[in-house]
Order: C-alpha cells, then structure tokens, then sequence
C-alpha cells in the first residue's frame, strides 16, 4: 500500500457533522411540513445559487480532509516508511501548484519575479525570471500575452464543455430535451417547463464557477495565477487550502456555542429567578474581560499543553489539528454571550404572551413549554446569529492570528495570509495580491452563506409564506 | 360648498415580491364623498374594508407599495393627489390635522410634550418661543388638560392613555387646520374616557367650525358623533346617510345585519344575526355586488353587474340591486334560553383575593410598596351561569381571572373550584385540576403559537392533562391516532372544518382564530371557562358569532363562564350576574338586571351612562372626570370618591362596607 491514511480529528468532526445534516435531510424529508419548507427554498433562485456555489467550497473543504501520508521510497531491508508529512486529497490533485513554489513574491501571471535583485553574472540588477512561471515561454517573452489569451479562451471552452456534459446529463435525467431547456434558460428561466423556477439559476451558477475553474487550471498550467507570496509558494494553493480552516472554524465554533447559547439564554430568560442571575452574572463577567485576553490566555495555556505533551502527536499535522480544534472550543466558549443574552430578552418576551400562559394554563410541564414554544419561535434569531457568527468567526480567524495566538502557523488560513500580506502593503509598489486572493474568496463563502440563511429563514417562517 | 371632496378614488397595491403569484389589490377601490365645512362625516366600517387607507391616501401617507391611481382629492379648491411634496406639507398640519387611534405610539417618548406642540407650532405659525409656549399651554388648556403649565414640560409616559389623546388632538390642533381627521380615536381608551374625548371633539368642532372625518367601526361612536354616516364594505361606498335616517332605518342589507349583530338586553338568550362568510380579500376582483356572496337576499342580477346608487326616499343613498330599503326577513329567534338551574353549591368561590405586586429599588431591591392590582375581591359563580366582571382598563379584572387559575398567584384570598382549595396547592397538585378550568385570550393573534399547527395546538392540552390520550403514556406524538381523532370534532364543534388541522394560525382571520382557541380549551371538557376580553380584537359581525358559539356551548356542555370585559352590551346580551371592578376591588355585584337596570353605585352609573348608545337617547347623568388612579397608590377611603359626585368627608375616610339590597344585590357604598 503506497499511502497510509490519517484521521485527523478535525476530519471526523466534519465528516460525522456531514452525515448528521444527510441524516437530517432523509428524517425531514418524511416531514411534511419541513419538506414544504425546504421545497419553497429549491424553488427560490437565489437560495439555490449562493447553494451551488457553498457546495463548491465545501466540496473543496472535504477534498482537503481526507488526509494521508505517502510512502517513502523503500530501503531495501528496512520496514515500509510514511512521510512525516501529512497530505490530503486536494494537496493530491493540486501537487503541481504546491510544488511549485519560487522564490519569493511574484505577480499574477507574471514571468519575473517582482523584486530586483543582484543576477550573479552581471552587474546590473535584474527582475530574475521565474522558476515556473511562464516557464514554458522560453526565451519568447513576446508571446506572453497572447499566450495568455489563448489558455484564458482555452479554460473557457473547457468549462463550456464540461457544463454542456453536465446539462445533457441532467436533461436525460430529467428527461428533457436538452436544447429547448437551454433555450429556455437563455429566455429568462421564469415558468421554464421544468417546474423549478431555481434550476436555471443553479446552471448560471454552475457555468459560472465551471469558467472559473477552466480558466484556472488552463492558466495555472504554465502560471501563478494570483501570484507568489514571500516564500514563493503560490496564492491560488494557499487561498484552495484556507477554505476548509475557514470552514471549520465556522461550523465547528458555532456547534460549540449555539447549545449553549440556546440553552443558558432560554433558561434564564423563562424561568427566572435566581437562575436568571446566575446565567446573566456569568455572561456580564465574562463579556467584560476583553475577548482577545481571554482567548490568548486559554489559547497560550493550550499551546503549553500541547507542547508538553509531544507524544500525543504522530505528526505536526496532528498537532496543528489539536490546536485548530482547541481554538474552536475556546472561541465557542467565549462568544455564546452575546446570543444568549439576545435569546434571553426574546424569551422575556415570548414568556408573556398569551399562547405561552395557555399552555401553562393546561399544566405544560416548563420544558416541554421551552421545547414547544419558546425554542420554535426563536430560531429566526438563531439562524440569524447563526450566519452572522460564520462570517464573524472566519474574521475573528484572521484577527487572532494577528496577535499571533490564532491558528498553527503550519495551517494555512484566510487569517495567516492576510497576516502576512498586511505587511507588505505599505511596500511602494504594493503586494496587493494576497489580500485581495483571500478577500475574494472569503467574500463568496462570507456571501453565499449570508444569501442561503435568509432564504432559509424566510422559507421557514410560517407568517411569511402566505 | 364642501371642504373635501373626494371623487373616485382608488388605491392600489400591486402585488410585490411579499406576495408573489398574487394579484393586484385594491383596498380603496373607487369611492367618493363631499364634506362641508363643520360637518363630521363618519367611515364606518370593520377591519379590512378600506376606510382607514382612505384616510391615508387624503394625506398621502399611504405605505410606500401602495399607490393611488385614480379619482381626486379636492381640499378647498386644490387637489391633493397633483400637489407637489412641498406643497402637501403645508396641508398637513395646517390644512388637515389627522389623529390616530393609539395614543401611546403616536408621541414621541423621547420628546416632552410642550415641545411636540410647540414643533407643530414652529411649522405652522410665526409663532416661536415664550409665544409659542404660551399658545401651547393655551391649547392644552382648550383640549381639557387640568393644570397646562405643568403638562408642558412632563413626558408622554407620564400621562394617561386619555390625556395623551388629548395631546395628540392639541397637535393636530395647533395649525389650526379646517379639517381633522379621526382614525379610530377612541378605539384604545376606555368608555368613560372615551366618552370624555368623543366630547371635546365635538365641542371644538361646534367651536371652531372645523369639519370632522370619523373613521370608525363602533356604530355607538358614530350615532353620538356623526352628521352623516358613510358605509364601507370591500374597498367602496356603500351606503351613504344622514345619522337620523340612517339609525331609524338603514337601507343597504350590510349595514341591516350590522345593526342586527349588535348584542344587547332584547336579543338577550337569543340568537344575534351573523353575516356567513368573512370580508372579501382585497385582491378579488368583483363582477357584481362586492356584498353579493355573504348577502341572503342576493338576486342573480347581484353577482353578475356592480349595483348603482340609488337615492332611499329617506334621504339615503345606497348601493344595492334590490329594490326594498332593507330586507325585513331578518331571522329574529326570540328569547327561549333554556333557564339553567341554580346550583346548590357554587362551581367557583372566590374569597378575598389579593393580587399584590412588589415595586423594588434600590440597589438591594427592596420592596418599597405594591401595586396592588387585585385588592381583596370576593365573587361566586354558580355552574352552568355566565358572570361578567366588567371594568376599566387597569382595574385588575385580568389579573384576577389568571389568579384565579392560579397562572398568577395570589398574594393572600381563597379561590376554591368545586370546593377544592386552589391556593395552597403545588403546580404538581393543581395539574389534574386544570383540566375543570380553562381560559381564552383576549388577543386570537398572540394566544396561538404561530408554529404549530392547529392540530398540535388544540391536541396540547389533552396531551398535557392525559385527557384525550387512553393509553398510559401522555407524551407527544406517540399517541397521535387517538389525540387527532378527537381534534377534528372539536373543530367542528366551534364552526371549522375538520381537515383544517394541518393548517397554521396565520392562515385563519382573528374570528376563525377566536374559536380555535375556544376549541383547544374545550378539549380537557372544562367546567369553568374564564373569557378574558375575547371578543374586543374583533369585528362587530364575527364578535356576533362568538358569542352565538358561546352561548350555545353554554347551553349544550352546562358551562360556567367568567366573562371578563369591558364591553357593556355583550353582558348585557350575555351575562346572568355581574361583578363591577374598580380599583380591584368588586364595587357592585348582583344579577344582570340588577346592576345594569338598577344601578346604585355611582360608578357603575357612570360607566353605563358614558357607552355610546346606538338609539341616540343621550345620557342622563353627569360624566365621569379625571383618570382612575394609580393601583400602587389608591385614594384613602372610598377609592372612588375623587371622581364621585355624591363624595363627602365620610367617603374619604372609611372603605365602604357592603351593603346588600335584597338577595344577590350587594354594593359597597354608603350613598347608595
């Protein structure tokens, strides 16, 4: 067996969080009520489309957490041998990109490296050409551009084909006939005889990120597309592999917080008392120890148990896994407050009127009173929160790897790239490209998410659906 | 010579992205009227029929879908609807002052109320500072605040519902303006406070000549204030009359079964008319008369071309196809109630109840004081008998029906069901208790959890209780066969149809939600069903089938009702006993015909003596002043005796004992 698989723990929390939401489709898709709720987000284009484009990033998210550590050439004599370091899935399909780091910043699409330095057989200082980057070019400097343009028309034709193949197929699925249908997409997809208003903007979607996707392995054939960052490694590699931190930090945290915040807000806000003290004492204190603080010293008293505990680790990617996990828990830890204390006042609220006071009227125990009318009735809120602390937590990422106690610095993040990109833009000409690489792809996850929630949330609110 | 002339309006919303796949809707749909300076013309109509969108779309205020798309508005020789923006700002406020039915929202909080007038000053006048000061107490003093000077410089929420209508009509006031309109100005306030406020605006009206917009659903506002009476019904005119004539004889079959909706002491143990059906969604579109389907006297004719205006002999003109003023095969089921017998034993004895609730300062919370909201109150309700415990806001009858179910409990008093003391027993020990006494709202749109369906809402109760459920296990959705066979009779028991328990509350008007809440407290089979308000949210021809249903639930499963309201004429329709509140306190309390025909409290006086009565016969005895006074800090002696006309040093001093004339009429004052 050439490779040995890992298992990181981040990996199984992912994976069993996946399932969980396939569990929970096939439990509500027996649900009449859900099923109808979930039918009205398939029929709304947007939901569907910011839809694709999320399945795009977590299918990337779930490439890049099927880890393994490849076998070493064999010794003759010696027993088989893994490397130390631990590879996934898409570090498998992107090994060109990986491997083909130079020497440090480099432009998109360039072919020189962006800095002048002393070439050793002359005088002058020179832009170096690339080690990679328009390699292929040679000595023809002149063809670049054009060279450019054909991999750009190249890429499109590709994803153009690639999404035909997937129309055809869905068609014969469907049982359509393939060029009606486009034509009817390319007349506006309202009432097309397909029944789903949202299948049209699902395949702009798709042709979209289908594009996207030639013109980027067509061009990263020969280039850097986004560029090369200090080290030369390569900005569209980096920017592949953040997506899962990202994604982790997001899900995972939210998992860690939202029982907790569910669970203390409503507590406190119905049953009162001296419960309601000791919940809201608990979160006055601890939102009013600065966030950072907080989390720097749980994350530092992390580091320091991970550090001396070096057993527990097969590999650095286990350890930098160890830690990835243990920040989640702490962020989750830290910021329930706020939602709590917003799920509190609504409770306070939901407490008084009237359907409430019947139930109790019937004798309704007070939890099966939380569960049935309380709980129902906040879930806009926390599906609110809920996407609001995605985008907050992949930001909160980034700001904590600035004071330096966010993820390992062997992890790859949307936060360790704008770290090290921040510095170099007070450099004259600017290193822009890092930073808008991660702002780009941070944005799209930051607002398909955003899109998605609030055609969820509509969907599900029963007074809206009129 | 008119002031406002209305000529077919219509304003319409087309539908947008809230409601897709719907049509356009039209909630004014081409409606015309004059108003002549001095003269008040009132809008009536219930909810949903498009008279207070008029009123906006006079102002131009409509919400930002809604547009008007044609007709004219023409105030004093200008029409509105051209009127640039700029040119619109000096109308409102200076030419058409406009108030609103919820005093509490329609002031600023933040601002006091001598600053909200003299803005309206500023803008409509020269007048600044000290002169705009003086004008403002000047105005305050005109609308009747007692002590202006002081009022000017006090908050909105320092003030009672009342003055601060008051305020409001002192603002629209201050331009001086030749027309006012009136959105449902005394829908939030109390009847002798409306009574109050229903006064002053027909004073300054006789006063200042300023002509009167009313728009309105109470047919008693109308009758007291109204020249002529305009009717709407989905989204157009009507009828249109002269008050008289109107309320001798109405001529359009809408208005008929209005009147005939109406509870009160004739239609007593009978049946009130109901109109079948609900008002048409303003998306319909009509072919013939929009009042067509829910109309017994429809002809063909009635459903296939719009009717014309029709001029009555009596002055009236109204929209109608038949040919007869009014449709005189009104189904009149006279009086022949079965008389329920007296029970030996009362179903419910309530002994001195208290209701306190502690105000806290200070850092430690302490409590310094009470509010005390029910105040030692003591009533007996037999079973099968419905007793009215009728009273102003704020007087803590509410408070007293949840203590009474022990969802509030009580500070000290007995209340004993069926014997069986409730007050000292634990949740755990009350529980099987429920199922004997049940409660329905006042609001049919809070009292529904909007998350679950019909179904699970009425099946919550037996499930809770283990009443519905054979089998051993109460829990949810295990034993749904059984629960869901029992939900559907129920729906039909109260009018709804039993494939409707898959449906959520939003689906259903307030009426349709009103008997689903009635359902779900008949499904433990109550004995004691405590009514809080429950037909104030609603419209007068839906409040007509409640209390239909009621009645005949009463007579059909024995009852018992505490029906607590504030409204006169549904106990005197409904009620056998009565229980007046003041202050938390019982100050009157005796049979129907007792305490309604045969007043002796000064209070209950007052309080029958301020609700507008549809017969015109106006009132005999002087009004009621001033506000009821703040439970936390009660009058010493008589509670009543700052507002009595008969107080004097004795009533200031000692709470009255009760004074008993004859068997079951008692009255706590020494006057009577």
């Amino acid at each position: 067996m050439s490779i040995q698989p890992v298992l990181l723990w981040s990996d199984v929390l992912l994976f069993v969080l996946m399932a969980s939401i396939g569990g929970l489709s096939l439990w509500a898709r027996r649900q009449d009520a859900l099923r109808a709720a979930w039918a009205r987000v398939a029929r709304n284009p947007v939901a569907m489309s910011a839809a694709t484009v999320l399945a795009a990033f977590v299918l990337i998210g779930l490439l890049d957490s099927v880890h393994y550590r490849a076998r070493l050439p064999a010794q003759p004599g010696a027993e088989t041998r893994y490397s130390v370091e631990v590879n996934s899935a898409l570090d498998a399909v992107l090994a060109d990109l990986r491997q083909r780091a130079e020497k440090t910043y480099s432009a998109p699409l360039a072919t020189h490296l962006f800095a002048k330095e002393a070439l050793e057989n002359s005088a002058q200082r020179e832009f170096p050409r690339l080690k990679f980057g328009g390699a292929h070019l040679g000595a023809d400097l002149a063809a670049h551009e054009f060279d450019i343009a054909v991999r750009v028309s190249r890429g499109c034709a590709a994803g153009m084909l690639l999404w035909l193949l997937m129309a055809s197929l869905w068609c014969r699925l469907a049982d359509l006939e393939l060029i009606a249908t486009l034509k009817q997409l390319r007349e506006g997809n309202q009432g097309s005889g397909a029944g789903n208003p949202a299948t049209g903007a699902v395949f702009v979607t798709l042709l979209g990120i289908l594009l996207l996707l030639g013109i980027a392995i067509s061009l990263g054939g020969g280039y850097h597309v986004f560029g090369t960052d200090k080290v030369g490694q390569d900005v569209l590699y980096l920017s592949l592999k953040s997506i899962r931190t990202g994604l982790l930090i997001g899900t995972l945290t939210t998992l860690v917080m939202l029982p907790l915040a569910v669970l203390l807000g409503i507590l406190a806000g119905y049953v009162g008392g001296w419960v309601d003290d000791l919940i809201q004492y608990l979160y006055t204190t601890l939102s009013s120890i600065p966030g950072v603080l907080l989390i720097a010293a749980a994350v530092l008293m992390m580091q320091v148990i991970i550090d001396t505990h070096p057993d527990w680790f097969a590999t650095s990617a286990e350890r930098a896994d160890a830690r990835l996990l243990a920040l989640c828990l702490i962020l989750g830890m830290t910021s329930w407050t706020g939602v709590a204390r917003l799920l509190r006042g609504e409770t306070l609220k939901l407490r008084e009127l009237e359907f409430v006071q019947a139930a109790q009227a019937f004798g309704v125990g007070r939890f099966a009173i939380m569960r049935r009318h309380i709980l129902p009735n906040l879930m806009h809120i926390v599906l609110i929160a809920l996407v609001m602390d995605f985008s907050g937590l992949v930001l909160a990422e980034a700001v904590l790897s600035y004071v330096g106690v966010g993820v390992d610095p062997s992890t790859i993040s949307f936060g360790t790239m704008i770290n090290t990109a921040r510095m170099e833009l007070a450099r004259e000409p600017m290193v822009w490209w890092s930073l808008v690489a991660a702002f780009a792809f941070m944005f799209a996850l930051v607002l398909a998410a955003n899109l998605f929630a609030d055609a969820v949330r509509d969907a599900f609110d029963p007074r809206s659906s009129a | 010579m008119t002031i406002l002339s209305v000529r077919d309006l219509a304003i319409h919303i087309p539908p947008g992205d809230f409601r897709p796949g719907a049509g356009i809707a039209r909630p004014v749909d081409g409606i015309s009227f004059d108003i002549t300076p001095g003269e008040c013309f009132a809008l009536l109509g219930e909810s949903g029929c498009g008279k207070s969108m008029t009123a906006l779309g006079i102002m131009r205020l409509l919400p930002i879908a809604a547009r008007a798309v044609a007709g004219t508005v023409n105030f004093e020789g200008r029409d509105l609807l051209a009127l640039p923006e700029s040119g619109m700002r000096d109308v409102r406020g200076g030419g058409i002052g406009m108030i609103f039915q919820e005093p509490a929202t329609s002031l600023n909080p933040v601002l006091t109320v001598g600053r909200q007038i003299v803005e309206a000053l500023e803008l409509h006048s020269a007048m600044r500072g000290q002169a705009a000061r003086a004008r403002a107490a000047e105005l305050l003093d005109q609308v009747g605040i007692p002590d202006p000077l002081r009022r000017l410089d006090e908050f909105p929420f320092q003030l009672s519902g009342g003055l601060r209508q008051r305020v409001m009509i002192a603002i629209a006031l201050a331009g001086e303006p030749r027309l006012l309109i009136a959105d449902e100005p005394t829908t939030a306030l109390d009847v002798t406070i409306q009574a109050q406020v229903l006064d002053l605006l027909d004073d300054l009206r006789r006063k200042q000549g300023m002509a009167l917009l009313l728009i309105t659903h109470d047919l008693g506002v109308v009758a007291r204030m109204a020249d002529r009476v305009g009717v709407m019904y989905g989204g157009q005119l009507v009828e249109e009359a002269p008050r008289a004539a109107f309320f001798s004889q109405a001529a359009h079959p809408y208005s008929v079964r209005l009147f005939a909706a109406l509870p009160d002491a004739k239609r007593r143990g009978g049946r009130l008319a109901t109109i079948p059906g609900s008002v048409p969604a303003a998306d319909v579109r009509h072919l013939g008369c929009r009042f067509a389907e829910r109309c017994s006297e429809a002809v063909l004719a009635c459903a296939a071309t719009p009717p014309p205006w029709r001029v009555v002999e009596t002055g009236q003109r109204v929209r109608c196809h038949l040919p007869g003023a009014a449709p005189a095969a009104l189904p009149q089921i006279g009086a022949g109630a079965a008389v329920l017998a007296i029970a030996a034993r009362p179903l419910l004895e309530v002994s001195d109840l208290q209701v306190h609730f502690p105000i806290r300062r200070g850092i430690l919370q302490r409590a310094v004081g009470a509010v005390r909201a029910v105040d030692g109150m003591s009533l007996q309700l037999m079973a099968g008998r419905t007793l009215a415990l009728v009273g102003e806001s704020g007087c803590g009858k509410t408070t007293a029906g949840k203590a009474m179910l022990q969802l509030i409990r009580p500070t000290a008093g007995r209340v004993q069901l069926d014997g069986v003391e409730l007050t000292t027993r634990s949740a755990a020990e009350l529980r099987p208790l429920r199922a004997k006494m049940q409660m329905v709202f006042q609001d049919p749109f809070a009292s529904l959890n909007p998350r679950l369906r019909i179904g699970d809402i009425i099946a919550e109760g037996m499930q809770a209780l283990g009443t519905g459920a054979m089998g051993a296990n109460g829990s949810m959705g295990d034993n749904g066969g059984d629960t869901a066979a029992k939900v559907g009779p129920l729906l039909e028991q109260v009018g709804l149809r039993a494939d409707m328990v898959d449906r959520y509350p939003h689906e259903f008007s307030g009426g349709q939600r009103q008997r689903i809440a009635i359902a779900r407290a008949l499904a433990v089979h109550p004995q004691l069903l405590i009514c809080d308000e429950p037909t104030s949210a609603l419209d007068v021809s839906v409040q007509a089938q409640i209390l239909n249903l009621l009645s005949d639930l009463q007579r059909d499963l024995k009852l018992a009702y505490l029906f607590i309201t504030h409204n006169i004429a549904v106990v005197d329709y409904l009620a056998h006993d009565v229980a007046v509140m003041y202050l938390g306190r019982v100050v009157e309390r005796g049979t129907a015909d007792e305490v309604l025909r045969q007043s002796r409290h000064p209070y209950t006086q007052a309080l029958l003596a301020a609700v507008p009565r549809i017969d015109g016969l106006g009132p005999l005895v002087v009004k009621l002043a001033g506000d009821m006074p703040s439970p936390a800090n009660p009058p010493a002696g008589c509670h009543f005796h700052p507002r009595c006309p008969l107080a004097d040093d004795a009533c200031r001093r000692d709470y009255p004992p009760e004074r008993r004339f004859g068997a079951t009429h008692a009255v706590r004052c020494i006057k009577a």
